[in-house]
């Protein structure tokens, strides 16, 4: 038996368990944190900072940060949920994003945030920015123009598949996912049944010849809104 | 245009789309030539280079906010060349069909209700201020609301079919992703006689229009042409799929029942310095004699008959107004798209019925290929789309002759009767004019938007030059 910790989220009492980070137990009680880089089977990376949340009124990201007795952690404000507004729409422009064509479209965790965060246009310009796709593997498509960096691919890819397809080169903007191979992914052992070719929250680690097989109306973001699964959780 | 004036039209109104009119004119002041230039877009062929087959068939809808549905279909009949199947399951094929009908219908209900009927309905000069869809809206308020009615049956269709109204996905390489629900089925059951009856009703408005006006509509903007289309291999007009037919303006045949992968044997195409779409032609013929008429007009030319009732019925009263020879007459147009109106309907009719679309077998693998083409008789006429690809799945050339472009010198030789016609030795822009340049162009129902490869509407400017190149009016139609 864990140690229960309790405190509060939004005025909500919630009683976690020693160890858990705030969106583990905030997950669990059925509240709902935005996030992006966040995923429950990997390693937090903590660096989208979409999940920031106040603790005793300090900004901390909810994936990384655990819990502790008695803490206020706020997430549901005004202030917060423009912050976090202001990363997604940063994240649109620095990539080429476009929905309307994209096969990821309806299951995008980026498109279903930036909806739920109620974004409609970007307020920036956008930087469109050369990126490269890889197509050379039989099963799968890689299009860098849609990356965020969330680096779910790079553990899981270490961490589950132990196969280390995925690295982050480069510094600042200049930073980027590569391949670990000499040329390109037909050259890695990365197969379409890894995990690392699972966790992608956007359209850039795609399936081939998955494309568009479900019909707009069944696509997972289509009915309800990114996190309500979670918040069904709520008793 | 050393030794021509030219005369300039601007924004054809109704015309969805930009533009632009150039009428050149000779020392005695008559016309030499007109040109019906567009404003182009340009990339779109490379910006799909490297992008992967699979996501064209969404990504080229966004070629025209206008008839993507269209785009979209042609996009995945050359898609299902790529993954090697050449026979869709029969609820793929029927699920697309539909789609295809439901676009054609709300396209040709949107024309003629709302850009055209003015025209038809108040003569090619009332004033603009009637001769427009809100003037209908007054006087024949029913007719206002079928032509809204019928698009948003149209377009329910589309939605139902390819996920959404515009931009949707249903049709996938090889297939389909979703079938028609019962209860989807039923929303359109429920509606499909309503819909047969306005479709009947709108025929008979343009077979009337056309009789009792045939004097005047005879000469109007009309001349001699070849005629393509698409038949089935038995020779009935099939506007999804079929191989391609071309005849003469007297109705012989110069090529019947090619099959459309082999299109490039049959049919090139020319580069004008001053237009940047191209001109194409049947190259038996030449550049010179070769260019032909798509849409409506040329598919009731060319296709034997008709395999619905009714529009096979109205095909032949068609005919007969011709003898039986190819009608040549450009305000016909509006008849037989009626005619292509009415069919829809009833093919939509035939597919709800049919158990078909509740089937579960949706797409179909084959082995893959390097190249696709996907033909299509859309709204405006065939629509050409043409794929290579390497052996990566990406892109590396694409070809599109759109509807509006197969019509780029009838659209051309229309103005120029007109003009001819009009303006003899008086070098000016009448409001006369004007309106009939409108009306010949309309009657064409050009996408200005994608023939151009542009995104979005653009306004008609005429504009008249002497014969030694100096502007002598100019005129924009807003
Ligand atoms: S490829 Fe996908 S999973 Fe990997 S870092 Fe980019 S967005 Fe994240
Ligand atoms: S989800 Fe916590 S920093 Fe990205
Ligand atoms: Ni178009």
């Amino acid at each position: 038996m864990s140690e229960q910790i309790t405190f509060t989220i939004d005025g909500i009492e919630i009683k976690g368990k020693a160890g858990q980070t705030i969106i583990e137990a905030a997950d669990e009680a059925g509240i709902y944190i935005p996030r992006l880089c966040y995923h429950p089977e990997l390693a937090p990376h903590g660096s989208c900072r979409v999940c920031t949340v106040l603790v005793n009124g300090k900004p901390q990201s909810a994936c990384t940060q655990p819990i502790a007795e008695g803490i206020t952690v706020e997430n549901n404000t005004k202030e917060l949920d423009e912050h976090r507004r202001n990363l997604i729409d940063m994240l649109f422009i620095e990539g080429n994003h476009f929905c309307m064509f994209c096969e990821k479209s309806g299951n995008c965790e980026l498109q279903a945030v930036a909806y739920r965060l109620g974004i409609l246009a970007p307020k920036y310009p956008y930087f469109f920015p050369k990126k490269d796709v890889d197509s050379t593997h039989p099963d799968i498509f890689l299009d860098l123009n849609r990356c965020i960096l969330c680096g779910r691919c790079v553990s899981a890819s270490r961490d589950i598949d132990g196969k280390g397809v995925f690295e982050f080169v480069g510094r600042s903007i200049e930073k980027k996912i590569a391949v670990n191979a000499e040329a390109s992914l037909k050259d890695t052992n990365l197969k379409q049944a890894d995990k690392a070719a699972d966790v992608c929250p956007v359209g850039t680690i795609n399936k081939k010849r998955t494309a568009f097989a479900i019909p707009i109306g069944k696509r997972l973001y289509d009915s309800k809104p990114i996190g309500s699964d979670i918040e069904s959780r709520r008793k | 245009m050393s030794n021509s004036k030219r005369i300039i039209i601007e924004p054809v109104t109704r015309v969805e789309g930009h533009g632009k009119v150039s009428i050149l004119l000779d020392e005695n002041n008559k016309v030499t030539q007109a040109r019906f230039h567009v404003v182009e877009f340009r990339g779109f062929e490379r910006f799909i280079q490297g992008r992967p087959y699979w996501e064209i068939p969404v990504l080229v809808q966004r070629l025209c906010g206008i008839c993507p549905v269209s785009h979209h279909l042609a996009a995945a009949k050359a898609m299902d060349k790529i993954v090697g199947v050449d026979k869709l399951t029969p609820t793929a094929e029927k699920l697309r069909r539909l789609m295809h009908y439901g676009q054609m219908f709300q396209s040709h209900a949107l024309h003629f209700f709302h850009l055209c009927s003015p025209d038809l309905l108040f003569g090619f000069d009332a004033d603009p201020k009637i001769r427009n869809v809100i003037g209908v809206a007054i006087k024949y308020p029913e007719l206002a609301v079928q032509g809204v009615m019928m698009r948003k049956y149209g377009q329910e269709i589309i939605k139902a079919t390819a996920g959404k109204k515009i931009h949707g996905t249903g049709a996938i390489p090889g297939g389909i992703n979703k079938n028609l629900s019962i209860a989807e089925r039923d929303v359109f059951l429920k509606d499909i006689k309503q819909m047969l009856d306005w479709a009947r009703g709108a025929l008979n408005i343009a077979k009337d229009y056309t009789v009792k006006n045939l004097d005047m509509l005879k000469p109007f903007a009309s001349f001699d042409s070849n005629h393509l289309s698409l038949v089935r291999s038995d020779g009935a007009m099939d506007l999804y799929h079929g191989n391609l037919r071309a005849i003469t303006a007297d109705g012989k045949k110069i090529f019947d029942q090619v099959d459309y992968s082999n299109y490039s044997d049959y049919i090139a195409e020319e580069v004008k310095s001053w237009s940047y779409m191209k001109f194409p032609f049947i190259k038996s013929l030449g550049p010179q004699n070769g260019w032909y008429r798509v849409g409506p007009l040329a598919g009731i030319n060319t296709c034997d008959f008709i395999d619905t009732p009714e529009a096979e019925k109205a095909r032949k009263d068609f005919m007969a107004l011709t003898s039986n020879k190819p009608n040549n007459i450009t305000m016909a147009y509006h008849w037989a798209r009626m005619i292509e109106l009415l069919h829809s309907a009833e093919k939509i009719n035939e597919l709800l019925h049919d158990k078909d679309l509740q089937g579960t077998d949706l797409v179909v693998k084959g082995k893959r290929r390097n190249e696709g083409v996907g033909l299509i008789e859309a709204p405006r006429g065939t629509l050409f789309h043409h794929y290579k690809i390497n052996d990566n799945d990406q892109i590396i050339s694409a070809n599109l002759i759109v509807s509006t472009t197969n019509n780029n010198e009838p659209f051309n030789r229309a103005v120029q009767k007109v003009a001819a016609d009009y303006i003899d030795g008086v070098p000016k822009i009448t409001e006369g004019l004007l309106n009939r340049i409108e009306v010949a162009i309309r009657a064409y129902d050009p996408c200005l938007s994608c023939a151009t490869h542009a995104l979005g509407k653009m306004p008609l400017i005429v504009t008249l030059y002497d014969y030694q190149g100096n502007e002598i009016d100019s005129k924009t139609k807003q």
